[in-house]
This record gives C-alpha cells, structure tokens and sequence, in this order.
C-alpha cells in the first residue's frame, strides 16, 4: 500500500484529502487506481494523447519517476508517491 | 629595585635580537619560513599592517600564540615602532620560542621604507557592535561580514515572501538591496507583508519596503524597481546584481527569471508558496539544476491558482521567505550545504519538510547542452499558447 500526497491544488479533486492509501506494483498501477476512485484527477493530470501532462512532477519517496522508470517504477510497502506541480504564489497576487 | 620603562627596554635587548626593515622584506621575498605577528591594537591594524602578518593583539599575544606559531618556528614580532614587540618578545622567549625577534623601528620604519602596506576593508565601530553575533561564528566572522555588505541581491516582488527576505537580509547587512515591485500596498496584503505598514496602505511597497529597511540598517543601499520585470528590462536590471531572490506570484515572471539567470549566470533563490505549502530550492546556472529542470512547463492558469485566488497562511510566507534569506547568505558566503539539488516542499498544517532530489535534465529546455536560451512571450507561453507546437517540433 502506498501512500499518494496530494498538492493544495488537486486536494478538491479528491474530496480535500491530503493524503490517500492506494495498492499498486507500480506508479501506473497506483495512478490507474486513483483515476478509477477519482475521476476528476485523471482529467488534470492527463493529456489528451494519455500521457501525464509535462507540468506534472511524480516523486517516489524523493526521487522523480522521469529519472527511474517512469511509470513502471515499481513501488513497495509503505512508499510514498508525491504529486507535485510547480506553484507560482509568492508576492502581492495583484493580477 | 624598581626598573623603569627605559631600563625594561634595555634589559629586553640584550635578550631578544632586533631585525630591520630591509630585513624582513628581504625575508618576506624570499622562501625562509617567518611567522610575522602584529601585537598592535585593532584599530592600528586597520590603518594598514604588513602583508602576510598575523594579527594578534599584545594583550592575547601568550594566551593566543600556539595558535598562529609553534616554539621552533622563526618569529618576527612587530608594533609601530618597535617597543611593545620587544617587550613582548621577552615572554615568548620565556614560553620557549627561541627564534623570536622584534621589528626594529616597527611598522612605522616599514611604512616610511615605502615597502608595501596592506590597508584592510574593515567594518567600523558602529558594524562591530551591530553585527557581532555574526562575526562570533566561525564560518562568518569578520571577513564573512564584509562579504555580506558588498553582496548586491535582487528580490523580485517586496510581498509576502520579499517582506521577510528583504527584512533579514537588511538586518544581515547585505550592502545593497534592489526591489522590484510596481504593486501598491493593500490592506489585504498586511496579514502576511511584515515589512509594510497600516500608515503605508496606498505606497508603493517598493517604497514602502525601502523606508522599512533604512530605518533597520543605514547601512543598506536600497535601489527601487517600480516596476513589472519583463524581457526588455530583466538583463539590465540584473546587471547590478550578484543574486537572485525570487518571490513573484506568477509563472510568467518565474520562468523569465529561470532563463535571465542562466543568461546571465546569476544564481537564483527559489521559493513559492500556496495555502499552507511552501517550495524552496537554489538554481546555480550550470553548476546544478535550473528551475526548468526540476518544472520544464508551468501548469495550466487553472491548476496554477494564485495565492489572491486561494488563498496563503500568512506565517508560511515568513517560513519560506527566511528559507529564502538563509539561503542567499550561505550562496554569498559560500558556506553550508545550500538547497541546490534539492527541493524542499514544507507543509504547515503537518509540519513537515520534504526533501524531494532534483538533478540536471540532461534534455533540460533551459541548461541543457542542446537548449537555445532565448526570451519568449512569457504570459502566452504560460497561458498555453503555442506549447502544443513546440512539443510537435521537439
């Protein structure tokens, strides 16, 4: 069982949780997993060719999948898989 | 009997050997190993000393010496003209260091020889006093201090997260400090903008920022930047500048800043912040990942809400912007382990920190050997346009 944290933005997607257990072999598995409970994540971080959107960064524990086997990155007990999009706020937020 | 100071003097030369000016230059110039220690007071020492000399003040001259020579090393002992050396020579010689000498007509004769002359950058009086629990700590000290007041950092937004930055780094004593902001201040932006105040409401927050920090540190050049940083200004805005501090509240600007810093191999202090989630790293162009590497693409506008949109807990702004401080000193001291390589991810409501690995794309768009660094329209990248083809052309 792995455990997906989720950014402040995609929190509303999954009912405001931070965090969710979800079984999986892999980041794939695990991913399709949480498309199928949560539907409205998949819509965010999937393009239309089916691939994650660039902009998406998928850490296991602290390394990026992009840097191990992508999707296949094979995942064991208690690892925690980190989405992580960039986030811009900073300063007044006048715009 | 009672001796006086003449009869000191004279007693102590019979015992300790006098060399002269022309002596010791042809010694310095030439490979005899000489320890040279200055016994004079700090305040001699700034108005110049010899190059090479150890300074160790005549009142710490026994506690402090096994830390500058050992006894069997040749020591030369100098003052400004040449009699508290001798004096002080007397008890090293007493402590076992039989190859001690005294300077004959001492730093004065030197000066007046016309050999060379140190004149050391020092802090003054008033810089001592302020910054002493700096200059305690061994990895800053003195010369790290001065180091500090040269330093010129850039803090792009004087918000929530350039409040708390600009506010450290001006008690730092980072000698100059540019603010770039053309926003006013608001009273919403008091919950979190520490360095702007209620009788401020309506100036410029550079501004208002800078009457904040000359009345903290007098010390601290600030240079106002009213101003939105785009492509036509970024390159001579960040000419006067040795460091990056970025606090902007929207991609366009934070991918401007990734390329203008590699441009201009000026590093870049990262933060961002959201709710109760906070971002920190360090960019060093070329020398570790670029922003690019770790965010190759900024979201789409909807999954990349502003903190006026979603809101930010005011204290995390000062979290993440001293994070952003502390990491701008240790990049201008050159010390520590800085968060280069390294992505912190700081939640507030569990209080945690994260530390995520980030490494060099080797096919990174921004640092990569293949990347062609060139500005583009920031706001129609960041809002999608174009990206579509780009990813085709790649």
């Amino acid at each position: 069982m792995s455990t997906v944290r989720f950014p402040p933005v995609l929190r509303a997607a999954v009912g405001g949780a931070r965090e969710i257990s979800i079984p999986g072999a892999t980041v794939a598995d695990v991913l399709d997993a949480l498309y199928a409970a949560h539907p409205e994540v998949q819509a965010q971080l999937v393009a239309q060719n089916g691939e994650l959107h660039r902009f998406v960064n998928i850490y296991v524990n602290d390394e990026d999948v992009r840097l191990q086997g992508w999707l296949a990155t094979p995942l064991a007990e208690s690892d925690t898989l980190l989405i992580l999009p960039a986030m811009a706020g900073g300063t007044s937020s006048s715009r | 009997m009672a001796q006086t100071y003449q009869d000191l003097l004279a007693a102590a030369r019979t015992e300790v050997p006098e060399l002269d000016v022309a002596e010791l230059a042809k010694r310095l110039s030439g490979d005899v190993a000489t320890v040279v220690v200055d016994v004079r007071e700090q305040s001699e020492w700034d108005e110049g000393h010899v190059p090479g000399a150890l300074h160790v003040p005549r009142g710490f001259l026994e506690s402090r010496i096994a830390g500058v020579a050992t006894p069997d090393q040749p020591v030369v002992l100098m003052c400004a003209g040449g009699n508290r050396s001798l004096l002080a020579a007397r008890n090293l010689r007493e402590m076992g260091y039989a190859h001690v000498e005294s300077l004959a007509g001492g730093f004065t004769r030197w000066k007046q020889a016309g050999h060379e002359v140190v004149v050391p950058q020092t802090l003054t009086a008033q810089q001592r006093s302020r910054y002493s629990r700096h200059t305690l700590i061994p990895e800053v000290g003195e010369e790290g201090q001065l180091k500090l007041l040269g330093a010129k950092v850039l803090l792009i937004g004087a918000g929530g997260l350039g409040s708390p930055a600009a506010y450290y780094l001006a008690a730092a004593g980072v000698g100059t400090i540019g603010l770039v902001d053309d926003d006013v201040v608001d009273a919403s932006n008091l919950q979190r903008q520490i360095i702007h105040t209620t009788d401020r409401v309506g100036m410029l927050k550079a501004e208002s920022a800078k009457i904040a920090i000359e009345a903290l540190n007098p010390d601290v050049r600030v240079n106002v930047h009213a101003t939105r940083i785009n492509r036509d200004n970024v390159l001579e805005i960040l000419s006067g500048y040795d460091l990056i501090v970025d606090g902007a509240d929207n991609f366009p600007t934070r991918y401007l800043l990734a390329d203008a810093s590699l441009m201009t191999r000026t590093p870049l202090v990262h933060a961002s912040i959201l709710r109760f989630e906070g971002h920190a790293s360090v960019f060093l162009p070329y020398d570790g990942p670029c922003y690019r590497c770790v965010f190759p693409e900024p979201p789409p506008p909807d999954l990349a809400p502003s903190c006026g949109e979603a809101g930010v807990l005011g204290v995390l702004c000062g979290v993440m912007g001293n994070i952003q401080a502390n990491e701008a000193i240790k990049v201008i001291l050159g010390i520590g382990e800085t968060l280069s390589g390294r992505l912190l991810v700081y939640d507030a409501l569990g209080m945690t920190f994260t530390e995520l690995k980030v490494r060099r794309d080797p096919d990174c768009p921004g640092c990569g050997p293949g990347a062609h660094l060139e500005f583009r329209d920031y706001d129609a990248w960041c809002a999608g346009v174009g990206r579509h083809l780009e990813a085709v052309q790649a």
